[in-house]
């Protein structure tokens, strides 16, 4: 059963993976990349464009920009109305929205095949001709913020999630959130939104991505068309972000709330990401957080820890490896009532030293590679799904020959590999060992 | 808005030709059951939907949270199985199985690959009726189940819908939550489960689709391994569930630096003739998409939230026209007053025939992209099934919001919307907001 939500953390175990779906891919003169996938079974289409930037592009002191400015993106431009955009879309019976992560930004539309062109047209548009006014600036940043207030401030799990990450991270933007700090988005301007999309906003620093109903000429037709006239920005420089020194001392942090019903321990391990042409560590962790924190009861620490000592309610393993620069491999430990934090911590240390002496249940390990070979299958059945995998790939430094010969890098990693994997990652001087716990003061005390 | 003239007129063409391309058989079982199948074999596995009506609203007198926790053991031990061996099975056949109580219904979704599609109705057999409730397993699940009632005691959210629930049903099951309490929960016995299993899992209020690599005949074969032996009778159904809260602000505070609002009233049941213009209402008011009134004037004009919005929850016992709100606690004053004002404004002025149309054209022309997917569209027929609707729906849905005038947005505005009776419940710190009681 899953009834433990944990949304600020959970990061998908499976990562990527190549499919039965027809792939092509093209690339304009102005230096955009396209990538269609066909599938032809209802008529619809879903256009997406990714910028190959983010959170972890952000000049110094303004982070939040690359979100606020996602946001900005619906207002007007030199021929739209603000907020035409998405009237378009839907009168032409489509949904429309973005998203914005620390290595990309992404806009789609989800539309009735035949109106492939017009979404090309005002996306194409959008690129280059937004025009802002600065009431648009003052009331979307309280738009922003009240998001921040929704999603992180009234949240003390996603409070603890942050400072985490922060504590991750000794030198590389990753340490920021991507919704911002709030004193910096408090005072995000034009000017700042502006120099953003300037530097960014380019065809050549682009992925134009259809999934569905379509045709490959027919796209790259229709890609030419709106697309092509852009102008390169010449003056695109390479995305080196701030790396990581050495990490020498394992990190600790205590949040305490009032608001914290089930107190728990998380500890993250600095960890390598997928790499072009290098995927096989990355899909080593992979079955790693798999065999030890995949399905509770199944899961290396799910047996130990919830089914044999009784000791956690809850216990998860997670790594996320498509990323363009170092990720983290993590484990959630949530004690059962009476025990505290330091013993659950104890727990999972006790746990992942028997798991290196004992190494890992050959059958278990076949049962989780049918798995991901049946999520070849499975997976083909949401051509959105799909297109955001390549997206999110692409937009991090991997190709889409990365993406598909992913499924067979997962199958050809061994248990070797994977316990060569564990004593590498399972470093403490490179880990935060973060404790949320409940504040001793009740909610309705502190009101007063 | 040339450009947006140009585009609406293009569209009149896509309006009138674009239907669901989905080909529903409705397939009877020898054992009595009837589902809804599209047969659809691109991809080689099936997505199997099924609903029994009822859901935790049938919990007996005094064991709140009893069917909650039932079907949260169903996959931890069946037959011979325990819950290791249980979950073992379901990985080495790549099949997955997900069974969720809600206040409505119990829904199991399963998925499962052609090349072994009959070990796995086998495994799902046993779940469903062979399930063991072992008392390790009940164990473990209730310290689950228990984890998320406390976290759910400190979440503005569910505090603020449960409040309201509260307020508006009082002792009727949908005046609490479904999970029980920590009280209730703790002094559930085996017993308590075998019974709430015998209530719910019946055939008599059984919704079944089923899209994929499967023909009709195959399918009922399936359908009867798996649901001819489970009883034929549930409990019986619980009350009307009469609504009992007035207009006016409930604050509940709580230490945070954004209020949550959920506000609504009595809404309007899914077989009432008004049902279709009240679909239209509400997305015009706070459905989803940028462009509703709400969003339009509490976030868009003022930047007062992330996102508002208003939904109609037609339930079978009682139905309610419902909305929620975030806003910061200096904020949310202003917030509450803008939605009390585009209520009170919908109510006796109705909408727009520019402001209909654009919606119509969006509704009629999102519709199809709808069934996109096996998953998705099991999903939506089994949907329709619980909601009384024939297979033929797909293809008259759309005229049934053609249909829908002017007029008759005006009259069902009146007739549904009463801002005076429009309550609020506040979670949060709001400031300048007065509680009426």
């Amino acid at each position: 059963m899953r009834l433990f939500s944990l949304t600020a953390l959970l990061v998908s175990a499976l990562a990527a993976g190549a499919h039965a779906a027809k792939v092509t891919t093209g690339q304009l003169e102005n230096g955009l990349e396209i990538v269609v996938i066909e599938d032809h079974r209802a008529p619809v289409a879903v256009h997406m464009l990714w910028y190959r930037t983010g959170a972890a592009d952000e000049p110094p002191g303004k982070s939040g920009i690359a979100h606020f400015l996602e946001h900005l993106l619906f207002k007007a431009t030199d021929t739209l109305e603000s907020g035409e955009f998405s009237r378009v879309v839907s009168a032409n019976g489509g949904t429309d929205n973005a998203f914005t992560s620390w290595d990309y930004t992404a806009y789609f539309q989800r539309v009735a095949a035949d109106r492939l062109g017009l979404m090309m047209q005002m996306e194409a548009d959008r690129m280059r001709n937004i025009r802002l006014t600065e009431d648009d600036i003052l009331t979307e940043r309280d738009v922003i913020l009240e998001e921040r207030n929704q999603r992180t401030d009234t949240n003390p799990a996603a409070l603890f999630g942050e400072q985490r990450r922060a504590a991750q991270y000794l030198n590389h933007p990753y340490a920021i959130p991507i919704i911002g700090w709030r004193h910096e988005m408090e005072r995000l301007s034009m000017e700042d939104a502006l120099d953003f999309y300037r530097t960014y906003y380019a065809p050549n620093n682009a992925i134009l991505i259809v999934a569905g109903d379509v045709e490959p000429a027919e796209v790259m037709a229709l890609a030419e068309e709106h697309y092509g006239p852009i102008a390169a920005n010449p003056d695109l420089v390479a995305r080196v972000r701030p790396s990581e020194p050495p990490h020498l001392a394992e990190r600790r942090i205590m949040f305490s709330d009032p608001r914290v019903a089930q107190p728990y321990v998380v500890r993250t391990y600095l960890a390598p990401e997928r790499d072009s042409g290098a995927q096989k560590d990355a899909a080593a962790l992979t079955l790693l957080a798999e065999v030890l924190g995949g399905t509770g009861a199944t899961s290396y620490l799910g047996q130990k820890l919830e089914f044999e000592s009784q000791r956690s309610v809850y216990t998860l393993a997670f790594y996320g490896g498509t990323s363009l620069d170092d990720t983290s491999f993590g484990f959630v430990i949530v004690p059962v009532e009476g025990r505290t934090l330091e013993q659950a911590e104890d727990d999972l240390d006790e746990t992942i030293a028997l798991f290196l002496e004992e190494g890992i249940d050959p059958d278990q390990f076949e049962r989780i590679k049918m798995q991901l070979r049946a999520s070849e299958i499975y997976d083909t059945d949401s051509t959105s799904r799909l297109a955001r995998r390549y997206g999110a790939a692409l937009t991090s430094g991997l190709t889409v020959e990365d993406v598909q010969s992913w499924p067979e890098v997962l199958q050809e990693v061994t248990t070797e590999d994977v316990m060569a994997a564990a004593r590498m990652v399972f470093d403490r001087n490179k880990a935060v060992t973060g404790y949320l716990m409940r504040d001793e003061t009740s909610p309705e005390e502190a009101t007063q | 808005m040339i450009r947006l003239i140009a585009v609406l007129t293009s569209l009149l063409t896509l309006a009138q030709t674009a239907q669901a391309e989905v080909d529903i058989e409705v397939v009877n079982t020898p054992s009595g059951l009837t589902a809804w199948l599209v047969e659809a074999p691109e991809i080689p596995f099936v997505a199997l939907e099924m609903r029994f009506g009822g859901g935790t609203s049938l919990d007996a007198l005094g064991k709140r949270g009893s069917v909650n926790l039932m079907v949260g053991l169903l996959e931890e031990g069946a037959g011979a199985m325990d819950a290791r061996g249980f979950a073992e099975r379901t990985e080495e056949l790549a099949a997955s199985f997900d069974f969720d109580a809600y206040s409505d219904s119990i829904s199991i979704s399963a998925r499962f690959l052609s090349e072994n599609r009959d070990e796995a109705i086998d495994l799902l057999r046993l779940a469903l009726n062979e399930p063991r409730f072992d008392q390790d397993a009940i164990d473990r699940v209730l310290g689950q189940v228990i984890s998320g009632i406390k976290s759910d005691l400190k979440d503005p959210d569910v505090i603020a819908r449960r409040k309201f629930s509260a307020l508006a049903f009082q002792d009727h099951p949908y005046g609490s939550s479904g999970e029980g309490t920590e009280d209730s929960v703790s002094a559930l016995t085996r017993d308590d489960l075998v019974q709430a299993h015998r209530d719910t899992m019946t055939r008599d209020r059984l919704h079944i689709a089923a899209v994929g690599d499967i023909n009709a005949a195959d399918l009922a074969v399936l359908l009867d391994t798996l649901l001819a032996e489970l009883p034929e009778q549930a409990a019986p159904w619980p009350d009307v569930a009469d609504y009992g809260l007035d207009g006016g602000i409930t604050v509940v505070p709580f230490d945070t630096p954004q209020s949550v609002a959920v506000f609504g009233h009595e809404g309007i049941q899914r077989d009432d003739p008004d049902f279709f213009a009240a679909y239209i209402l509400n997305e015009l008011l706070g459905g989803s998409g940028f462009d509703s009134r709400l969003q339009s004037e509490v976030r868009v004009k003022r930047g007062l939230t992330y996102g508002v919005y208003t939904y109609l929850a037609p339930r079978d016992h009682g139905p309610l026209f419902l909305g929620g709100v975030s806003s910061s606690n200096d904020r949310v004053s202003e917030a509450v007053a803008v939605i009390q004002d585009e209520w009170a404004r919908m109510a006796n002025e109705g909408v727009s025939e520019e402001e209909l149309e654009l919606m119509k054209t969006y509704l009629t022309g999102s519709y199809p992209l709808r069934f996109d997917g096996n998953a998705r569209i099991a999903g939506i027929l089994v949907s329709m099934q619980q909601s009384q609707l024939g297979p033929d729906y797909v293809n008259t849905r759309n005229d049934n919001i053609r249909a829908v005038t002017v007029d008759d947005i005006r009259r069902v505005a009146a007739r549904i919307m009463r801002p005076e009776d429009l309550h609020f419940v506040v979670v949060g710190n709001p400031q300048g907001l007065e509680a009426s009681n």
